[in-house]
């Protein structure tokens, strides 16, 4: 694997390097003009790495701060925790989940939550427990109420609004309709397009 | 055209607008949060001693209005705060009481010897009751009514005009 790695990326370096003559059918693409037919097998391999890359790029998630020495032993339980973990906020990070966060106070919250699990609390419980000490900023979904009004109807505020001037524009247009020409106009008109005798 | 003359105002308003929430804002300091604990009764602790054997519980804040500091000996912010919290129990206005805040105790031993103790009660905790008061940083700083009753909270350090203009002023209420 490292061996992979390290080959693919040498190969752009060299293809710095490249002599015209030599090219291969891709190098018209510039990062590929060093990859010629006689080195084939390093092409495979170039190829292989950006594979590689583009898979670690899409199956990376965030590494999550939770330490094994805090797991619950039930895996069920567990699971829960990290549902519970994940709709927390760290009040140290602030735009990290107690889960992702590897802050002190986020450490703290977890074994809360984890022996709020343990004593039989459910979910909802659980959040309500915390929240009741830190308010509504502890969660990272805000709660529908008066004063999140704003946040949770702005998107559609600026729907309506938005909706409401596209609406005025067009029919504004309508309205303009053109004024029909003028005797005086139709007269003219005719006139440079030969129909009737020239004034 | 004229009738539309209005449309122009547009882009001004959204400007004046936009200008007197960031002026708001400037005064806003993103990092004190509002505690859902203010006018609750203060959580059920009990604390074992920093030093001696007198620790540190719910218990001790019935009767009279109460300063509770939540400090550590690790916050540097708090070692600037120490010598207004020296100068309040000076005054011998408010019984002031201190939660040492995931700190080891000799740590704290040694930084209570070293700047002097305006506290009437120290207790040691792991971060628990820490917790159980909201606290998500030191030093945070809460006024207890007689009732025991969280009043007020403060976060980040107090400073001399704190105490004046809102500490004291709030302890003098309190007590009426």
């Amino acid at each position: 694997m490292t061996r992979l790695v390290r080959d693919t990326i040498q190969i752009p370096a060299k293809a710095g390097t490249h002599a015209p003559g030599s090219r291969a059918a891709v190098s018209w693409i510039p990062a590929f003009a060093g990859i010629t037919k006689r080195c084939r097998p390093r092409a495979v391999r170039f190829y292989l790495g950006w594979l590689l890359f583009a898979v670690t790029i899409c199956v990376a998630i965030p590494a999550h701060a939770v330490r094994p020495d805090e797991m619950l032993a039930d895996p069920g339980l567990e699971a829960r925790a990290r549902e519970v973990g994940s709709e927390l906020r760290c009040l140290v990070c602030r735009n990290q989940s107690i889960d992702d966060s590897d802050a002190d106070l986020a450490h703290d919250l977890r074994m809360l939550v984890r022996e709020r699990i343990k004593a039989g609390d459910t979910n909802d419980q659980v959040i309500a427990y915390i929240r009741s000490r830190y308010g509504d900023f502890v969660l990272l979904r805000p709660p529908f109420k008066g004063d999140t009004l704003l946040l949770w109807g702005g998107p559609l505020l600026i729907l309506i609004l938005g909706g409401v001037a596209f609406a005025r524009f067009y029919r504004g247009r309508n309205d303009t309709a053109p004024t029909p020409l003028s005797a005086e106009e139709r007269r003219r008109l005719a006139a440079v397009l030969g129909e009737g005798p020239p004034q | 055209m004229n009738k539309r003359g209005w449309i122009f105002l547009v882009p001004a308003a959204v400007f004046g607008l936009l200008a007197v929430g960031f002026f708001v804002g400037l005064g806003i300091d993103p990092s004190v949060l509002p505690s859902p604990l203010i006018n609750q009764p203060a959580p059920d602790f009990a604390l074992p001693p920093l030093e001696g054997d007198r620790g540190f519980s719910s218990a001790d804040l019935k009767g009279h209005v109460s300063l509770v500091n939540a400090f550590a000996s690790w916050c540097a912010p708090c070692r600037a705060e120490h010598p207004v919290l020296n100068a309040l129990a000076q005054t011998k206005r408010v019984a002031i009481y201190g939660i040492d805040y995931k700190d080891q105790p000799d740590a704290a031993r040694a930084w209570i010897a070293e700047l002097g103790n305006p506290y009437t009660r120290i207790g040691a905790d792991e971060g628990r009751v820490g917790i159980d008061w909201g606290v998500y940083g030191v030093p945070e700083t809460f006024i207890v009514d007689s009732q025991g009753r969280i009043r007020y909270k403060h976060v980040g350090p107090l400073t001399e005009a704190d105490i004046g203009q809102t500490i004291l002023p709030l302890v003098a209420r309190l007590e009426k």
